[in-house]
């Protein structure tokens, strides 16, 4: 019991850093993903080719082998930035995928009478999917975006293993200090909870706030 | 011919994979003419009005309004399509947009009006079709027939050129077909250039300088309406009278 109480700010600075991971991750990744839906859609041939092999690539490689290629591979090229920062990519390009595929699926459900009606009233494809079609598809986009950044929240776990502060991580000086491996977990696994709770109540909401629309 | 060409068609040929929907496709619609074309189902008809703001993309021939040929995608095209408004037989409103926003969204967005200005013509729409009262509801609120006077409300919002209907009234109940066509009569009154697909034998002998019928993707008899109806020159379109005239 005390492994918390003990080493408050420890598991804080654990926590925090996943908090961190997780907020800028899943906004590179909201971010990228929706880009990447609208060239799935878009009438131009080349950005619907590099839409499917960037879904293709990032969703079928395992996130530590990504984690490996972002960290080893860009100083390669002469990009060298903190560890924080290669891990928010890492995770944002490999959960972008993910949520690419969710907006794309949600475009789907949205009735094709829509982007004619606004393609016909001249406007322009970005016009179309801003104004008319991503609207529409919000609503049943919101939860598997909940649950794809939920996913996220403990995919940043691997982080921990590239010298990346963050929750999992805490439980090698726990260890070492001599604390219970039973007790460090549960109480790592309480600060997991925290943060997907909390998603998945704002996703609730955001769904229930869209929900009545129509 | 006529005298003030607004939509020009020429040598049109549309293909869906082996299927080959328009063929050789001759049309010129003058200005301030109602063109109504009919024919039976299959024939084309909602295929050659996609056409004509190039929602299909056709494999040969022209297609040019107002003098200007059709742009491939891209901004020019949507510029085009801003001055030939279209009119589904799904209304196709926005549905998470009020009517309002329906009618003022793309004089905003597209045209860049004025917020006041955009609005004011917006509502001034919604009066003369007789929905200014449920400017704040969304579609979906609404019956068939006032959501198809909504769409009319919002493509004429765009100030069009010349205005497409695609079977306007085939999806609406009986009740609800004249208060549609009504609208569409006065704007043929005004002398809006209109291209009517429908079935509504009534409106193309009030409203139409010319019935275009098709079948099997061709233009088979392109004429006025009272010579097409009480003389149609081909068996195909005798044929086809007589099955909807019957019932
Ligand atoms: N997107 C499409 N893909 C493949 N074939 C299509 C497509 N749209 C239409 N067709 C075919 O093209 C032909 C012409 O269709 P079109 O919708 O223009 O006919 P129509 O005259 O409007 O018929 P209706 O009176 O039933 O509306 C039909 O055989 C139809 O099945
Ligand atoms: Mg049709």
């Amino acid at each position: 019991m005390s492994v918390l109480t003990d080493n408050f700010s420890l598991y804080g600075k654990g926590l925090w850093g996943t908090v961190q991971l997780t907020l800028l991750a899943g906004a590179l990744a909201l971010a990228v993903g929706v880009l990447i839906a609208g060239f799935r859609v878009s009438p131009v041939k080349a950005l619907r080719v590099f839409g499917t092999v960037w879904v293709t690539v990032l969703r079928n490689t395992p996130l530590t082998l990504l984690f490996f290629a972002v960290l080893l591979g860009l100083p390669r090229f002469g990009v060298v930035l903190p560890f924080m920062v290669f891990a928010v990519l890492a995770l944002g390009a490999y959960t972008s995928a993910f949520i690419c595929e969710a907006v794309r699926a949600g475009i789907n459900t949205v009735p094709l009478g829509q982007g004619e009606a606004a393609r016909s009233l001249g406007m322009t494809f970005g016009q179309t999917l801003s104004l008319v079609v991503l609207p529409q598809a919000a609503r049943s986009v919101i939860p598997p975006i909940g649950s794809t950044l939920i996913a996220l929240a403990k995919n940043s776990a691997i982080a921990g293993s590239f010298s990346v502060t963050e929750l999992l991580g805490t439980y090698k000086p726990l260890n070492e200090l001599g604390y219970g491996i039973v007790w460090t977990f549960v109480w790592i696994a309480v600060g997991y909870l925290i943060v997907t709770l909390s998603i998945a109540g704002i996703f609730g909401l955001l769904e229930r706030r869209f929900g009545v629309a129509r | 011919m006529p005298a003030d060409p607004l939509i020009v068609l020429s040598g049109v040929n549309k293909h869906f994979g082996q299927l080959h929907v328009l063929k050789d496709i001759e049309l010129t619609v003058g200005r301030g003419e109602v063109v109504v074309v009919i024919g039976p189902s299959g024939s084309g008809k909602s295929t050659l009005c996609r056409a004509i703001n190039r929602l299909e993309p056709v494999q040969a021939g022209t297609i040019t309004v107002d003098g200007q040929p059709l742009p491939a995608e891209g901004r020019a095209l949507a510029r085009l399509r801003a001055d030939v408004g279209m009119v589904f037989q799904s209304f196709n409103l926005f549905a998470h947009r009020t009517v309002l926003d329906n009618v003022m969204l793309a004089p905003l967005k597209v045209r860049r009006r004025g917020k006041a200005e955009a609005e004011r013509k917006a509502r001034e729409l919604l009066d003369r079709v007789g929905l200014l009262a449920h400017a704040g509801k969304l579609p979906a609120q609404l019956s068939g027939g006032q959501q198809q006077r909504v769409a009319i409300a919002r493509a004429l919002a765009m100030d069009p050129k010349a205005m497409l209907f695609d079977e306007p009234t085939s999806a609406l109940d009986p009740e609800m077909i004249n208060e549609v066509l009504e609208v569409m009569q006065q704007l043929a009154e005004e002398g809006m250039t209109m291209v009517v697909v429908t079935h509504e034998m009534g409106f193309a002998r009030s409203a139409a300088d010319r019935v275009v019928f098709m079948a099997d993707g061709q233009i088979i008899e392109d004429r006025v309406p009272e010579d097409f109806f009480t003389d149609p020159r081909t068996d195909r379109a005798r044929d086809f009278l007589s099955k909807i005239l019957h019932h």
